[in-house]
Order: C-alpha cells, then structure tokens, then sequence
C-alpha cells in the first residue's frame, strides 16, 4: 500500500461552536450516524465526560474520537473528530487541536449568529490553514433566519457559505449532508511514513494503570511499541508501551501509528509535566532536526490563595491540587502562608473559568471546603532601586516608597455584540478602565468593538457584567498584549481593627473609593451579627477611606423548652458549631466562607 | 427511694393553634378514656420511685380533667407530701366544676396559657379566648382554692409593639399570678404560620420587647429565675427546674421526655401507638448525657448559673479556662461573682452564641 491509498481515507477534523450552538449534540448525532456508538450507550454529550463539564454543558478538555464512516462513494473513511473547548480561557488548548486537524466544521446557531468566541477560533482555523466548512444548525427553532446568517459568514469571515447544510443536530436532521461535505471538502493529510518522527501532543491524561496517556496527531513518520521516544520541548524519553485510537467509548490497541493518523501513545510516563500540550515527540534513535512550529510555555494570568476551610485539611488539599494537576498542566500551585488564614496554596489558572472550575472540582470530587482569595493578576514592579519583581499577591505588594514603576497587564478584547447595545457596553469598558481602539459595523444590526482593557478590570466580573448590559447577548474574546505603567494602590480591609492580608488587594488608584466602598458594604452583609460590634474598614496605606459597622447579635436563644426535650436542644447548638467549623476566625471575628468571595461581585 | 419528676403529656385540642408544632390530635371523648387507662398503667410500671412533681402538658390537659383527676387518685401512693402538681388550661376550657375537681384531687398549680391580653394579639394567634375571658380563668382557679397560678406570655406576636408588650404585663401582674412564662414566638417549619407571610418583629424588635419585658416583670415582683421564666418568691415551677438542674423525671404519654436510669428517651408522637402497645415504646434521644456541654447549656438558662468551682470537680474543665473564655465576651452579658458565671437578660437574648464560646474548650 502507498502512502497515499490509506492518507487518501483519512480526514481529521473539529467543530469550531460558539457555547450552546451545539458542538457537542452535534457530535452525539455524528457519532451516532457512524454507529460509533450503538444507540444504547449513547448519552447525551458523550464526548464531555467529566460531570462538571456535563451540568455546565462546556468542554473544558479536548477529546477526540475514531470513527469510520462509509460514504455515499462507497468507500469506507476514518475520520478523527477532535472535540475542542469553547472558553477563551482555554484559548491555547484550542489552537493546538487546531493544529492537529486539516479542517474544521463551523457551527453556527440559525438565530444567534456569529459570536465572539466563534470568529476568534474560526480566525485561529484559518490561520493555520485548515479548512472552514460552515454548517448552520438549530434550523427548527422558529427565530432561524439561516440565508441572513450565511450572509453574516459571507460578510464577516469571508468564506463561502451558499451550500452549508442546514441542519439540526437536536433534531438529527441533514447530519448525513455534513459528513458529506467533511469527505469532499476537507483535505486528507499529508505525510511522509519513513521521515523521522514528529507527532504533535494536542493532549493528555493521566490514567492510574498506564501512567500518562498523550494524545497525538503523527505530522511525519510512523511510531511502534517499544520504540524509544523523546518530547523535544522537555528533553524526557520514554519507550512505548502501548499505542492506539480513541474509540468513543473505550480505547482499541494497535502495534503502529503512520503520519497522518490521530491516536494515543501510552510510555509509563509518570508526570504530565514531561508531555506538554503542543510539544513535539520524535524518536530517540533517529530524532527530527525541528520540532513542529507553535509551541508555547502556557503562564497563568490569574492567581488566588486557596486554603482548606479546615486548617487541618491542607495536607489533603494538597494531595488533591497534585492529582488535579496530573490532568491539568496549567495549573500551578505553591505553597504560601497567610496571617489570616494560615497554611494553603497560591494557585495560577488561565483565567477565573479555569479558576471556578479547578475549585468545585476540589470541592465536588475531593470533598474539601475551600477558601478562595480574591484572584489577583501579575504586577511588574520596577522598584527605586532598579530591580524588577512581579507581584502576583497583594500581600507581597511592596510599600509605595520603594516603587519606581508599577505596570499592570493589558489586554485586547473584541467584543461583538448587536449594535443597540454600543453605548451600554462603551459605558462598562470605559468604568472598566478600557481604551478605545474602533468599532466595526459587521452587518447592519452587528458590532464588532475593540478595546484595551487592564487584565485586573476584567478577572472578577466582566463578564457577567457584558452580559447583563446586552441582555446576553454580547460575547467577547481576549489575549494578553503585554504590561503598562499604572497607578495602582494596595487596598486593605480591616475587621475589627486588624488588616485581613487575605481580603487585601490591588486596585487602580481611581477606582480605590468607589471599589472600597462597596466591598466595605458586601462584607457587613456577608458577615453574620457577632457577639461584639465589628468595625468594616477599607484603607490605602493606612488611610481608612470607607467604614461600616455589622451590628453585634441581639437574639441567638433557644427559649422554650417543652416537656424536657434536652436533646432537641442540644442538637441544635451541636448544628450551630458545626455551622461555626465553616467560617473562618479573623482576629476576633468570625467570617464565613462567601464572604471572601462576594467581594469580588461588586457589578450588582 | 427515686424522687423524681412526673410528667404526663396529654395530647387533646379543640383545635390547633396556628403557631404550635407540639404533638396533640382532635379530642374525642372514648379516645381520651383509652388514653388514661393507658396512662395509668405505664405509671403503675415504675415500682421503686416517688413523685415530688407532676406536670400534666399538652395539647390541652384540663379537657381531660376528669381523667387526671382519676390518674392522680390512681397512682396516691406515690406521690409524695408536698409535691407540686400542675396541670395546663386554656381559659375556654376551664369551669370551675373542673377546677375544684382537681383542687379535691390533689392539684395545686395551674398553668394558663393566655398569651396576651390584647384581644388583636390573641385573634393573631388563633386563640380561642380573649382577654377578658382569661382574666376570668385566673381568677377562677385562685377563688376554688388553687393558689399557685402561672400565666404564659407570648413575644414577638405578629404586630406586637414593646407597648402592648408591656400592657399585656401590666394587666397580668395585676392579676392573682405567682408565675408567668414570657416565651417567644418561634415559627416552626410545618406549621401555618410557616406558610403565611407574617409580620413579626426583626432581631432588634424582639430583642427590646424581652429586655423591656423583663424589666416591667421584675418592677412587679416577678424574679426571672430561667431565660423565659419568672416568679414571685417561692413561685418557681420546680418541675421544669429538674430540666434545668439535670434531674431525673419520667414522661409518659406520646411525644412525652424522659430523662432516666442515665438516658434521655422519648416516647414517639402517635396516640394510637401508645393506647396499643404496652409498655409504651420509647426510643433513646441521648444515650450519655450529663456531659459538660449539656450541662453548662442547662445550667446557663438559669439565673443562678453555674458555679465554675464544682465544673471543675465534676468534669474536669479547668476553671481557669472558662474564665479565659469569659473575657472573649462584652461584659454586659454575663455576670462573675464567688466563682458563679450568671448570664443577664441581655446575655440570654445571645445564649446560643455565648454558650458555644464558653464550651468551645480545646
């Protein structure tokens, strides 16, 4: 068999969606028409199998699946349906499955149009030349307007989207027509099978029995068991043990993987650490000259302290952010201490999704009560003696004295949005710090604004803020674009008196009073009614600039005892100190769990 | 020979109050004489002990007086001289046929529950008397002979104002009263008031209608001796200051307490199970009780306190960690005198908080 004849069968593909536009019922209707899956194990959106992913209906790590479709041409084609995620948090991941792919199926909602994370993945698929075969789906809803929607494709992205199927992948109708379009329109990948070794990690997992399993897509060359690997971006070396496909259900063994192919390598790799998403594997013996082009180093942009609620809990916390970190290369963590909470962990994610997620899935799945700091961003600090730090918690934000240049980090948003809403979402940008760069009409009713916005404006709340403004239906995108000098101050709360180091925080110098204010006002509702008086404060170095007051408790009694039922009452203060296990001890006040994190929904 | 408490639950209404979660079911007449005999019984069951309090609660007791006046002649002999023998009334149920009844029987105290004595109040609450008719009752039970009268006040009625409040005390310490319960209104989950949009005072409302209630109380005579209890001298109900003290008591009847022979049990909430099934059957609440915790939650409601020198001898919590806890807490809540910690009004209203501090002792 020729290189060609078994390429030449092959498609590998992914499905470029904007969230809730239908990626993966799309895919559920894909991989039951190639009867992947027999009808009864199918569950709804098999693809996204961690339970996190399921209830908030996202993807948050790519997967991909085998599957074997025969065409109406009569032949039989493999196709590698590589499922991607939609958040812009996890905008890198994209790129790399991107990567891995010839082409990409564009799903575009009947009545929404183009959104923001959409255009943004769908320019990352152009860039790196793959094929964008656009189909527009949710047809049966009556608010469709498909030949308005194609034009907007047309309009906006510049691809020919006359002869996009319609279809409804809830419904399952015209699904056939895009597996169709995927054998005719998408390319078959090239390669070469005795050319050295490059294969591109576009992810992996760690699986207890088998040690780290990498997802790849062999670029060039052909891979065996018992091969000796390298990944050219750590330098670690392997021998393979196990090599495969993904079958949507279960994984199906094979002794080969050739260029061109999507499959898995299993080599007793022991940290995730060692096979970076987006790094290249190559050959021991007879390594590639170069790795393939793109790879970068993910940093996390956002950090937060998490602590055990139970201080004696850290040792499981930390068992558990090393399990979770197994799976997730781009989370970091390291160990800190703070006054107020004691002993826990400064945390780095790839934005607050990620953070959110990393942290109900400490809770959920390792059973832990958190305490989450509010997330900060990194500061560059040029202090007056010319070293450079960067400052990534505020407890660490050196005295204003010693500052010669604080820089804060900048980024690019592109949001779209109809045009009604320009002025409420000019109006959120500009309380939000944001600079104007233009405005781009791309239909007659739909914008496309650009802004410069502080990284730190739009971590907490941004946004949910865009998408209360524009009744939900603004969307938006970002990337970082690098660090400029602000004036930013360090924001103390005191309770009772006493600086709290974990509600400490970063602000812009003008936004201190507003910002200090209303956290002042969240945390004395946050704060239940103590025995004493508690004292709100917010201060700038040293300079109480906001102040309220939680009134101390005048009723906590249990008044009627009705024929000498003790041990109701007795339950009763038993619950009430359980219920006390969960706040925290600040000095001499009590605070629970929410009230670290409600200071940071300011927008309400 | 065992002294201890009595108390006998009688689970009959005429109808239900909108506020109440205790257990009691329609009264019927043969319903009632099962109930008795059943009582009796379970009584007779308790061989080596001896009464010194009986207290008859429900529901609605004095609907049943008949039959109490039959159980108390049933079980004479061990009841011993001078024990207190209550039982509660409602002013609509009470005549003085039922009165000097039990009076012959050997009643001597009765528990009134009038509530208020402001008629928009008491229709709040579903009563079924006013307050003319329970000024009736008082004075009722006091002419047959029944000396030892106590009266309940409910606080924190919907639309209740620290003003009524203090009519309502007024006109009560007026009355031939040795005792008056000053409770407040708790709403309890599966009750109609649950369901229903009232307009009760907030945390501040209810906290100046108890300081000021307990101030006028005072003013009349009325000693607070417990968080909702109050007494002219030598009025104490000494039945529920068994609860207090950790004492022993039996209860008999569905839904009734016990605390006995080193365990807390109850008796579950069904009539028909209890006319059924005999012995009654009881399900243990707490199987080791009388632990520190438990007994500074009890001893705290009491206005004298506790004396921090026998905590320590008796469960081996070092006074001087107390007394740490103590500074913890403002000091208008508590006093400390002779080595006896003593919550005040203002610190009862925050009990629940100042006890979890005081035995959070690690």
């Amino acid at each position: 068999m020729s290189d060609n004849d078994y390429l030449s069968k092959i498609r590998n593909f992914c499905i470029i969606a904007h969230i809730d536009h239908g990626k993966s019922t799309l895919a559920d209707r894909i991989l039951e028409l190639t009867q992947t899956v027999e009808k009864r194990d199918m569950e709804e959106q098999l693809l996204d199998d961690m339970e996190l992913e399921r209830e908030r209906g996202i993807t948050i790590k790519a997967r991909a699946v085998r599957l074997k479709y025969t065409a109406d041409d009569g032949e039989d084609y493999i196709f590698n349906l590589i499922d991607t995620p939609g958040h812009v948090d996890f905008n890198y991941e994209v790129s790399r499955s991107l990567n891995a792919c010839e082409g990409a199926v564009l799903v575009v909602d009947a009545s929404q149009g183009i959104e923001a994370q959409t255009l943004a993945n769908t320019y990352l698929a152009i860039d790196q030349d793959l094929e964008v075969m656009p189909v527009i789906n949710k047809i049966d809803l009556p608010s469709a307007h498909p030949d308005e929607v194609k034009e907007e494709i047309e309009n906006v992205i510049g691809i020919p989207a006359d002869d996009a199927p319609l279809i409804s992948a809830k419904m399952g109708i015209n699904i056939k027509a895009v597996l169709e379009d995927v054998v005719n329109k998408i390319p078959p990948p090239v390669g070469n099978c005795s050319a050295p070794l490059k294969a591109l990690i576009f992810d992996s997992y760690y699986d207890s029995y088998k040690g780290v399993i990498v997802h790849v897509r062999i670029k060039e060359g052909t891979i065996h068991v018992g091969d000796r690997i390298r990944m050219m971006a750590t330098d670690a070396e392997f021998t393979v043990t196990e090599l495969g496909y993904m079958g949507a259900t279960q994984l199906l063994n094979t002794d080969t993987l050739l260029a061109g192919e999507v499959g898995y390598i299993a080599a007793s790799i022991k940290s995730i650490g060692d096979t970076k998403v987006g790094d290249t594997v190559t050959s021991a013996e007879r390594p590639a000259e170069q790795p393939l082009a793109g790879y970068r180093n993910v940093n996390p942009m956002v950090f937060s302290g998490i602590y055990p609620a139970d201080g004696a809990k850290y040792a499981d916390l930390r068992e558990a952010l090393e399990k979770l970190r197994l799976n997730d290369a781009s989370l970091s963590f390291e160990p800190e201490t703070s006054i107020a909470l004691g002993f826990g962990f400064r945390c780095g994610f790839l934005g607050l999704l990620h953070m959110e997620i990393i942290q109900e899935r400490l809770e959920r799945e390792y059973n832990l009560d958190l305490v989450t700091t509010a997330p900060s961003v990194v500061y560059k600090i040029t202090k007056t003696d010319g070293s450079v730090c960067y400052i990534d918690n505020p407890t660490n934000y050196p005295d204003p004295s010693e500052i010669e240049v604080a820089e804060e980090p900048i980024v690019k948003a592109n949001i779209y949005a109809p045009a009604d809403y320009v002025g409420n979402i000019m109006e959120l940008c500009q309380q939000r710090r944001g600079t104007f760069k233009d405005m781009k009409y791309l239909d007659q009713t739909r914008v496309e604004l650009h802004y410069d916005l502080p990284l730190n404006e739009i971590v907490y709340d941004f946004f949910d803020s865009l998408k209360s403004r524009t009744k939900g239906y603004a969307s938006y995108d970002y990337e970082i674009s690098g660090f400029v000098p602000s004036k930013l101050v360090k924001l103390d709360i005191l309770l009772n008196g006493e600086i709290v180091d974990a509600l400490s925080f970063i602000v812009h110098a003008d936004s201190a009073y507003p910002r200090a204010r209303k956290i002042a006002e969240k945390l004395k509702d946050n704060i239940p009614r103590q025995l004493f008086e508690v004292p709100v404060q917010a201060a700038v170095g040293g300079k109480i600039i906001a102040r309220e007051t939680v009134k101390a408790m005048r009723k906590d009694v249990l008044a009627k005892c009705y024929g000498g039922d003790i041990t109701r009452k007795k339950k009763l203060l038993e619950k009430q100190k359980e219920g006390k296990k969960r706040m925290r001890k600040l000095g001499s006040v009590e605070v629970p769990q929410e009230a670290f994190m409600a200071v940071l929904k300011l927008d309400e | 020979m065992n002294k201890v408490g009595l108390y006998i639950h009688v689970p009959f209404c005429l109808s239900k109050c909108p506020y109440c979660d205790f257990y009691s079911v329609r009264y019927e007449t043969e319903l009632a004489k099962s109930y008795a005999i059943a009582v009796k019984k379970n009584i007779a069951l308790y061989k080596d002990v001896k009464f010194d309090s009986i207290y008859f609660g429900g529901g609605t007791p004095i609907l049943l007086w008949r039959e109490i006046c039959d159980i108390l002649s049933d079980i004479s002999d061990k009841i011993v001289d001078g024990a207190e023998i209550t039982a509660e009334a409602n002013p609509c149920c009470t005549d003085r046929e039922a009165l000097s009844s039990l009076k012959a029987a050997g009643l001597n105290r009765v528990s009134f529950g009038l509530q208020s004595s402001v008629d928009r109040e008491l229709k709040a609450l579903g009563r079924r008397h006013d307050a003319f008719t329970g000024e009736k009752a008082v004075e009722l039970a006091y002419s047959v002979g029944i000396k030892n009268i106590s009266a309940d006040i409910m606080l924190g009625i919907p639309e209740q104002t620290p003003n009524s409040a203090a009519e309502t005390v007024r006109r009560f310490t007026s009355l031939p009263l040795t005792h008056i319960s000053a409770y407040m209104l708790k709403i309890e989950p599966n009750t109609p008031f649950a369901k229903q949009k009232l307009s009760l005072p907030d945390e501040d409302g209810y906290a100046d209608i108890y300081l000021e209630t307990v101030r006028l109380l005072e003013e009349n005579g009325f000693d607070q001796y417990e968080i909702s209890n109050f007494a002219k001298s030598g009025g104490e109900c000494r039945h529920n200051l068994k609860y207090w003290r950790c004492e022993q008591y039996i209860g008999v009847g569905p839904a009734a307490h016990s605390y006995f022979g080193g365990k807390r049990f109850a008796v579950p909430n069904d009539l028909e199970k209890f006319i059924k099934c005999f012995p009654q059957q009881t399900r243990v609440t707490d199987g080791q009780p009388g632990g520190f915790e438990e007994y500074m939650m009890l001893k705290l409601r009491l206005s004298e306190g506790v004396d921090l020198d026998k905590v320590q001898a008796v469960y081996s919590v070092a006074k001087r960690d107390i007394e740490r806890k103590l500074k913890e807490l403002p000091n208008d809540l508590y006093r400390y005198e002779n080595g006896t910690v003593a919550l005040t009004p203002k610190g009862f209203l925050v009990s629940n908080a100042v006890i979890g501090i005081l035995t959070d002792i690690t």
